[in-house]
């Protein structure tokens, strides 16, 4: 059955014009392929595009080609590389990344997530699967329901898809026996509903042969149908589901040509809003009607889920970029403490307590994560323990962000709920998440307004208050040189506390150890601890090795503009551990200290600090002369 | 069931949020115009996206002095028409050498579109560019993000891309980094041309089939645009109604011979031929099978 089945529409040769009539009308079907190396995905993929001739010519001599001389099918047409794109993967015979396929029917338009099956397996299929409908499950029939077919389904589940079809591809090599699809589709059954799969579509397939792809196939007569087009041409994609919820538009841009108009952009993200409706801009809370929805076609009486609008609202009232305008009577929370599912996606683990950018729909906050309340083990389901999530690693997590976001659970409303994690420092995209509900210890605990406030404190004192945030290796001498200031300040008659690393250990942070974690929840308390003092009037000086820049970063966005004033002890490694004052680095050399900076532990040199101390170049006196004289000069 | 957006609908609204959502992180935005249909397509977006504001970034042409003249005129009217500032960038190395397709070869689109991509972007200090790409166009193309990212030195290193989760973009990046964006990725050929019949959306007449000056040379049916064009011996221009799948340097693009003079008969065309667009293109074939993945780790769009 090589010859395509889906010839040429006959209509497009005879009447263009009905043609593309009928074209124009078509829905979007967006589905992902899930299966593993052998399964033959790629194969059914370049079938399905090669049945609904979006294979020209040109490509398909190629093809031919190809096959004969990479191919694995013999002198058969190998369809698996019409769809292998990048030529390292052409070498390994692997796909090694998300690649979006396109094809249409009489129907209706799709566009095919294909995704690898190999280690980088769960990061990939989470992409795919994000912006899917529809998810296809492929099994081997000679195999069964294997432990990646429980990882794809989970991973499509956790996703949101609804629409789940199971299709036992390979029966040509089982002699298209009915007793090995049955068995096969009730054991996925059983699992399915374990993991709250109610409703999925099992159809038996040779994606090598063609049977039952585009058409019902003559050699199982015993499968009533529908084939896998037909079965895709005819789901329901969502519009309508969407469309019947409150009204959400998060605002991406706000449009101000010149004084008379102002607008707010965005994607209709669920619901539907016409002119007059009231509304409500979260989260301050502001409620107003719309005036205009504004197009360059003209305006319109109507707006739906999906599309891009620019509305005008009755009243100024104020409204940028992150929030969200909802139907008045029916809006969405704000919270800064959730329960999420997160699913880590860089190289480098997670790192509980430290802050990452989260973005959600065209909100961007600082957020920090916890470490997880457990890890899920995506073959077998069981719940975990863990302290951290690495590469491909789905746990659930308490996030938190330095101000209220608007949300809604990513079950009901993935658009509100559904968020990426990006790193501060790489700005890589590092985690998507998932958001179950709000904390409400967040909205009990508030802010207590005082008569006195910092000014009048520092008032008082007669002084500026101020952050001195000593860094620098081990045995660089940032205690001997934070003391010789601190003696200074006191001969000066200004008020300044000391906060010492070592003396911090032995009591407020004595729970905490060396982990990474540990090292940054330290740093964190002292930069609390460091804010209250700031806001009591004191100058405050510390001297933490503070090896990390976002920790360090982290304290500078807790005061205010300017009191933070980073000061690099800058010795050289070599010095420090000829120094070695408390014999650690020979400690550490010997491998009896672990994550000790510097030797197996990372220093991350500050990049414009505020003062820079070389001290190979001058005494600690001098040091200690130069920072005062920029503190007060 | 009927769904209220058809998938012309969906595929506007797409791209409109992502030419929007460039917005929110970019310092200096520009839009990169070949004055093909793709770019005819990516523009009319962009001017729905912001109306009535006026698109806020400029368009640039990256031009090798070698582009069909019908082209120039049409680059002319609909930056005027748009109210956008345009950017025309010529390789001056380029020029001072007279680098053209007929002598130099491969040379000719590495210095005036790869180098010459590269030296606009640096001299202007963009940090983000839209590009009219589709991931229907090739098979390196189909696993390029919407969102793509560039070292300092506008490289692209398909394993280090970021993924890109429902329609969450992170356009973060480092001084002296950029990103290239593709709004209209999820496009195939035939939503260009319907949308461009939906929306009467104006494209370069040599779209259209008509009587042109051609020469058949090396397999592809060439067209002698100006006296620029070496005759070879024994050559002669002959007058054939000819159209042109996709445009570029008049001395690389292979026309079709065609009666298809309007939008509908050249979609019948389109789909009822053979071959692929890119076919009549010269610049994918030089280099062997990967040639376009090399070409975009080198620079190229």
């Amino acid at each position: 059955m090589t010859d395509p089945i889906y010839v040429t529409d006959a209509l497009i040769a005879e009447d263009i014009d009905a043609y593309l009539a009928q074209h124009e009308r078509k829905s979007l079907l967006r589905f992902i392929t899930c299966g593993s190396v052998d399964d033959g995905k790629s194969t059914l993929i370049g079938r399905l595009l090669y049945d609904s001739k979006m294979i020209f010519e040109d490509q398909l001599a190629a093809l031919e080609a190809d096959s004969r001389r990479v191919g694995t099918q013999g002198q058969e047409i190998d369809f698996a590389l019409l769809v292998d794109g990048l030529a390292a993967e052409r070498e390994q015979g692997i796909t090694i990344d998300v690649a979006y396929r396109f094809f249409t029917t009489e129907k209706r338009k799709f566009i095919v997530a294909d995704t690898p099956g190999h280690e980088q397996y769960t990061r990939n299929m989470v992409t795919g699967a994000s912006t899917a409908d529809l998810a296809v499950i492929l099994i081997d029939a000679r195999k069964g329901v294997l432990t990646q077919t429980r990882r794809h389904s989970f991973l499509a589940h956790l996703l949101g898809i609804r629409h789940i079809v199971l299709a036992v591809n390979k029966m040509d090599l089982v002699g298209y026996d009915k007793a090995v699809f049955d068995r096969i589709a009730l054991a996925y059954r059983a699992f399915a509903s374990e993991i709250g799969i109610t409703n999925f579509t099992a159809i038996p397939i040779s994606g090598f042969k063609g049977d039952n792809i585009t058409a019902l196939s003559p050699n199982t007569p015993w499968f009533k149908g529908p084939a896998l087009i037909e079965h895709l041409e005819s789901v329901d994609v969502g519009g309508a589901a969407d469309e019947a919820k409150p009204f959400r538009m998060p605002v991406q841009w706000v449009n101000r040509p010149n004084l008379d108009f102002r607008g707010f952009s965005g994607q209709v993200a669920s619901g539907r809003v016409a002119p007059d409706d009231a509304i409500r801009i979260l989260p301050g809370g502001k409620t107003t009607t719309v005036s205009r929805i504004v197009t360059m076609d003209g305006d319109l009486s109507e707006a739906v889920a999906g599309q891009s609008v620019t509305l005008t609202l009755a009243d100024e009232i104020d409204c940028s970029r992150g929030d969200v305008i909802a139907a008045a009577d029916a809006p969405p929370e704000a919270a800064d403490q959730f329960e999420a599912t997160l699913v880590w996606m860089a190289d480098e683990a997670m790192i509980p307590g430290r802050a990452y950018w989260l973005k959600l729909a065209t909100q961007s906050v600082s957020a920090t994560v916890q470490a997880p309340k457990y890890e899920i083990n995506v073959n077998t389901l069981d719940r975990l323990a863990a302290k951290t999530l690495e590469l491909n690693g789905i746990g659930v997590v308490e996030v938190s962000t330095d101000r209220p976001i608007v949300f809604e659970a990513y079950a009901d409303n993935p658009a509100l709920g559904g968020f990426i994690l990006i790193d501060k420092l790489t700005n890589a995209t590092v985690a998507a998440g998932m958001l179950h509900f709000s904390l409400r210890r967040a909205q009990n605990v508030h802010w207590q307004a005082t008569d006195i406030d910092r000014e009048m404190r520092a008032d008082l004192k007669n002084q500026r208050p101020a952050l001195l945030w000593f860094t620098g290796l081990s045995g660089s001498g940032k205690s001997t040189i934070a003391n010789l200031v601190e003696k200074k300040l006191h001969r000066m008659n200004r008020h300044s506390f000391l906060l010492d690393g070592d003396n911090v250990r032995h009591g407020l942070n004595k729970d905490l150890g060396f982990t990474e974690a540990d090292r940054i929840e330290n740093i964190r308390r002292v930069g609390e601890v460091a804010k209250l003092m700031t806001d009591a009037g004191l100058i405050v000086i510390t001297a933490f090795i503070s090896p990390f820049r976002a920790e360090r970063e982290m304290v500078r966005a807790m005061l205010p503009e300017g009191e933070f004033i980073e000061i690099f002890i800058d010795t050289p490694l070599a010095e420090a551990e000829r120094r070695d004052v408390k014999g650690l680095y020979k400690k550490a050399r010997a491998g009896q200290l672990k994550n000790f900076t510097g030797i197996d532990s990372p220093y991350e040199v500050p990049e414009n600090p505020e003062i820079r101390i070389d001290t190979t170049d001058m005494t600690p006196e001098q040091a200690a002369e130069l920072i005062v004289e920029r503190l007060l000069g | 069931m009927i769904d209220t957006l058809t998938h012309l609908d969906r595929l506007e609204a797409e791209s409109i949020h992502i030419l929007r959502e460039v917005m929110a992180d970019a310092a200096r935005p520009v839009m990169l115009y070949s004055v093909g249909k793709d770019s005819a397509v990516m523009l009319h977006l962009a001017r729905k996206a912001f109306y009535p504001s006026p698109p806020p970034f400029p368009l640039m042409h990256v031009d090798t002095t070698w582009k069909f003249r019908a082209m120039y005129e049409l680059r002319d009217r609909m930056a005027a028409e748009s109210g956008m500032e345009l950017i025309v960038y010529q390789n001056p190395e380029a020029k001072a050498r007279g680098i053209n397709p007929f002598d130099h070869g491969p040379l000719h689109t590495d210095m005036w579109k790869t180098e010459g991509l590269k030296q606009a972007l640096d001299l202007h200090g963009f940090d983000v560019a839209f590009g009219g790409a589709r991931r229907d166009e090739e098979k390196s193309r189909a696993k390029e993000r919407i969102f793509s990212f560039r070292t300092a030195s506008h490289g692209w290193d398909p394993k280090q891309q970021r993924p890109e989760l429902w329609n969450l973009y992170n356009a973060r990046k480092a001084k002296g980094e950029s990103i290239r964006v593709f709004p209209i990725s999820n496009w195939t050929e035939l939503d260009i041309w319907q949308y461009i019949a939906r929306e009467n959306i104006p494209i370069v007449p040599l779209y259209f089939a008509a009587p042109r000056p051609t020469v058949e040379r090396d397999g592809l049916l060439l067209m002698v645009d100006d006296d620029r064009f070496p005759l070879r011996d024994g050559e002669v221009p002959v007058e054939r109604s000819v159209r042109f799948r996709t445009l570029g340097c008049y001395p690389l693009t292979g026309a079709v011979e065609s009666e298809a003079a309007t939008l509908s008969a050249v979609i019948q065309e389109m789909l009822l031929t053979t071959t692929s667009e890119r076919q009549g293109r010269i610049i994918d074939k030089d280099g062997g099978d990967a040639s376009m993945e090399k070409k975009k780790q080198e620079g190229y769009f």
